[in-house]
């Protein structure tokens, strides 16, 4: 693979990666989000792919097969399965912050991921170290859906899209941290959504609902 | 690092501190929570502790060692804090049989639930292990990422809207915390690719020595991030808001599991960071970073206890006082401070895993966290009480407890090193901490009990009586006076010793504009009386928890030697 192709190639799936964060914060309807967010794993997994094809990596490969997978298949899946579960459509009727206001944020969040990260592309340039600042960029828009949405749902997604940010930054600073490190992130994310899976089900049983609003019983 | 081996110890007995939990869960998940597995989880826990002491006792004489394909490896800091977890384990272990019988009998739970939660606390138990023996930084974070897993179903045990509630809480705030420790361990990697030597890796003793080396820039960021993420999961302000639910909700032993040990466990990996991160930029950036997370911890945890109506809560803000305590000393950074800091996790440990036993019963003596429905204590269960009544003199540091020498060599390094006004505000701090805890603890032990509360000027008659029929508790208690709406004149006057004049500028308990947290009210009965008058086990983990915690303020014994060299380990002194 030429440089100039591995170059473009490369900006164009983060642009993907960033575009899918922002479509996300966009969307209202659950379904929809989680859509996105399965076409933002796909994303990811070619981020992979591409890293891989130009360092000629079999392993690195077959760490994208299993990005694929997890963050394009089963994640959505357990995602879609948790939405039905739940019934009616649900639509993000009413966050904390309406969505043109999200969009603007978003918008500053990239402006701020883009100087925060200025050390690390500097520390060794090259066509991955600058699409760092794309990664950090979705971590930030993840944390904002995390503390800004009302369901349940799209909680799991913000947690989600703040995790798929950490991984492309781990993937772009092209320096794998040992297969079973690998491996137990995958694993404990994975973990994670299932646990935040069950206790959405028993919010429901518990709540008849899984608006956060009502998680208002603990405070002082 | 080994020179001249005065007792070679196995390798393998590093593992045992991993793989005896795990049996003690296969057992669980196999035989299930009866009879004759009721001790397996105590006989667990003290096998940890025993291998955690034989561990420390090869590591003060031989130096560390690696094993399990370099993936373990042991130091007087993780041997140090193996202890800390064996000792806690066995407080939280005693106390579960009758606390579980308890539960049982007043049909909040059934065979299932116990069976799944010793389980899962053995889980727990080994995963705590693995964080602190781990050699590097990935595998530190996937352990202390899967105890949030296990925790989880633990903290909502209950299935209610509150517990499900505080689950659901814990599980989002920690895992995007610890998520941020995960940015931060990438970066710390990226920066050791690129430093002149071959690359270092994840491991600890590598990046140790490749830190001088590291680009200051991406450094800068990658502990800022670590500290903040294993902050969270330690309880350190801003992302504290999981604690004092979780520790609520959650059932007694787990509660005194967490917050005796899965904090120190967390702050263990924020001691690691800050080696690195001192090597590196030196000590100035984690010390501005840690004093701010202190600060911010004391402050949030002092304004949320002056106006507390639950028990429980009441300990958990006291734990993210404690954290921001320790995250003082370290910031502090000499090897005083540090010693501190490692006796304080080991004292809170213990005081505070005893609390929540004791607050587990007060709950099912009780049958309410809340503070003002729990009048009188000491008349109905002297020795309970008693015993709750020390561990609160413990936690707010008064001697001999272990706690009172590590808060004095925290402020002694503190104002050596010329960190006066932080040390300042700590203290005062503090000080309406104190206050606020022995107001709130005294209105739970003295008075008379809830049923004669209806007729006021009678309870007031009748104060006298209680306060000497109470006799022990009432002198403890009284140094400080209450001062709040419900306080008891009798005794506040009656008592006042000289050291209260330093108080009454901090004794401004007039509580918080009313905003009321659910409290737990259990359904069901509350224990039964002919349980009642027996000490139950939890009577036992408490006294002995309290013992251990007044030994070890008078004197470190053979912990000294292994203090001295986990000390040493941070401040990379040699």
């Amino acid at each position: 693979m030429s440089t100039a192709l591995y170059t473009q190639l490369l900006n164009l799936v983060a642009g993907a990666f960033l575009l899918t964060a922002v479509l996300i914060l966009w969307r209202r309807e659950l379904s929809g989000i989680i859509d996105v967010f399965a076409l933002q794993g796909l994303a990811l997994a070619a981020l992979v792919g591409i890293i891989a094809a130009a360092e000629g990596s079999a392993e690195l490969g077959a760490v994208a097969v299993g990005v694929l997978v997890l963050r394009a298949g089963v994640l959505p899946w357990v995602l879609r399965r948790a939405a039905a579960a739940a019934g009616a459509a649900q639509r993000e009727t009413k966050p904390l912050v309406n969505v043109v206001s999200s969009l603007l944020a978003a918008a500053a969040l990239t402006l701020l991921a883009y100087a925060v990260s200025q050390p690390l592309v500097e520390l060794a340039p090259s066509p991955a170290t600058h699409a760092i600042p794309v990664g950090m960029a979705v971590v930030l828009i993840g944390f904002f859906v995390l503390v800004t949405r009302r369901l349940a749902l799209s909680q799991l997604v913000g947690f989600l899209l703040l995790d798929n940010g950490i991984t492309a930054v781990g993937f772009l600073t092209a320096t794998g941290v040992g297969l079973i490190v690998e491996l137990g992130v995958s694993l404990d994310v994975l973990l994670v959504v299932l646990v935040l899976q069950v206790l959405k089900t028993r919010m429901r049983e518990a709540f008849g609902a899984t608006d956060l609003d009502e998680l208002r019983g603990l405070h002082d | 690092m080994t020179n001249a081996p005065i007792w070679d110890w196995p390798a393998w007995l590093m593992t045992a501190p991993v793989v005896l939990p795990l049996i003690g869960a296969l057992i669980y998940a196999l035989v299930g929570w009866r009879g004759s597995t009721r001790w397996v989880g105590v006989v667990s826990a003290a096998c940890v502790l025993a291998a955690a002491i034989a561990i420390a006792v090869g590591v003060t004489a031989s130096g560390p060692q690696v094993s399990f394909f370099g993936l373990l490896r042991v130091d007087a800091l993780s041997a140090f804090l193996l202890i800390v977890i064996g000792t806690v384990a066995l407080i939280s272990a005693v106390a579960t049989p009758s606390h579980l019988a308890v539960e049982v009998e007043a049909g909040r739970a059934d065979e299932r639930d116990c069976r799944r939660m010793v389980m899962l606390v053995q889980v727990f138990l080994a995963l705590m292990a693995v964080a602190v023996l781990a050699a590097g930084l990935g595998v530190v974070w996937v352990a202390i990422e899967a105890t949030t897993i296990v925790t989880a179903f633990l903290v909502g045990q209950r299935r209610d809207r509150a517990a499900v509630e505080a689950a659901w809480k814990y599980v989002v705030i920690c895992s995007t915390g610890i998520a941020l420790a995960l940015l931060g361990t990438f970066l710390l990697n990226f920066a050791a690719q690129h430093t002149a030597s071959p690359s270092p890796g994840l491991d600890w003793v590598d990046l140790v020595a490749a830190a001088p080396h590291l680009d200051p820039g991406v450094t800068r960021i990658a502990v800022a991030l670590l500290i903040v993420g294993f902050g969270t999961k330690a309880g350190l302000a801003p992302l504290h808001a999981w604690l004092p639910d979780a520790y609520s909700q959650a059932p007694a032993p787990v509660s005194a599991l967490m917050s005796g040990v899965l904090v120190s466990v967390a702050f263990y990996a924020v001691l690691r960071v800050k080696v690195i991160a001192d090597a590196a930029l030196g000590p100035e950036f984690t010390r501005a970073l840690l004093v701010v997370l202190a600060l911010a911890s004391l402050i949030l945890a002092a304004s949320l206890l002056l106006g507390q109506r639950d028990y429980q809560r009441m300990l958990a803000y006291s734990s993210i006082e404690n954290m921001g305590l320790v995250a003082l000393g370290a910031a502090i950074g000499s090897p005083l401070a540090i010693a501190a800091v490692l006796l304080h996790l080991f004292g809170h440990g213990l005081v505070k895993s005893s609390l929540f036993v004791g607050a587990g019963r007060i709950l099912q003596v009780t049958g309410s966290s809340r503070i003002d429905r729990v009048r009188g204590l000491a008349a109905r269960e002297p020795l309970l009480a008693g015993c709750f009544g020390f561990a609160v003199l413990a936690i707010i540091a008064f001697p001999p407890f272990a706690l009172f020498a590590s808060e004095l060599g925290i402020a002694r390094a503190g104002f050596a090193a010329g960190m006066g006004w932080q040390l300042a505000t700590a203290l005062l701090l503090v000080l309406v901490i104190a206050a606020s805890l022995v107001n709130h603890t005294s209105r739970m032990l003295l008075g008379t009990p809830v049923a004669a509360v209806a007729a006021p000027s009678q309870a007031a008659a009748s104060k006298e009586t209680v306060v000497d029929a109470a006799g022990l508790e009432a002198v403890d208690l009284a140094p400080i006076p209450a001062a709040g709406p419900f306080s008891s004149p009798p005794v506040a006057v009656r008592m006042l010793p000289a050291r209260s004049a330093v108080v009454p500028a901090v004794a401004v308990a007039s509580p918080i504009p009313a905003v009321v947290p659910i409290a737990i009210e259990v359904p069901g009965p509350t224990v039964a009386d002919a349980h009642r008058s027996r000490p139950g086990a939890e009577i036992y983990a408490m006294g002995g928890a309290l013992l251990t915690c007044a030994v070890l303020g008078l004197t470190l014994g053979p912990l000294g030697p292994l203090l001295a060299q986990a000390t040493a380990i941070i401040t990379r002194t040699p």
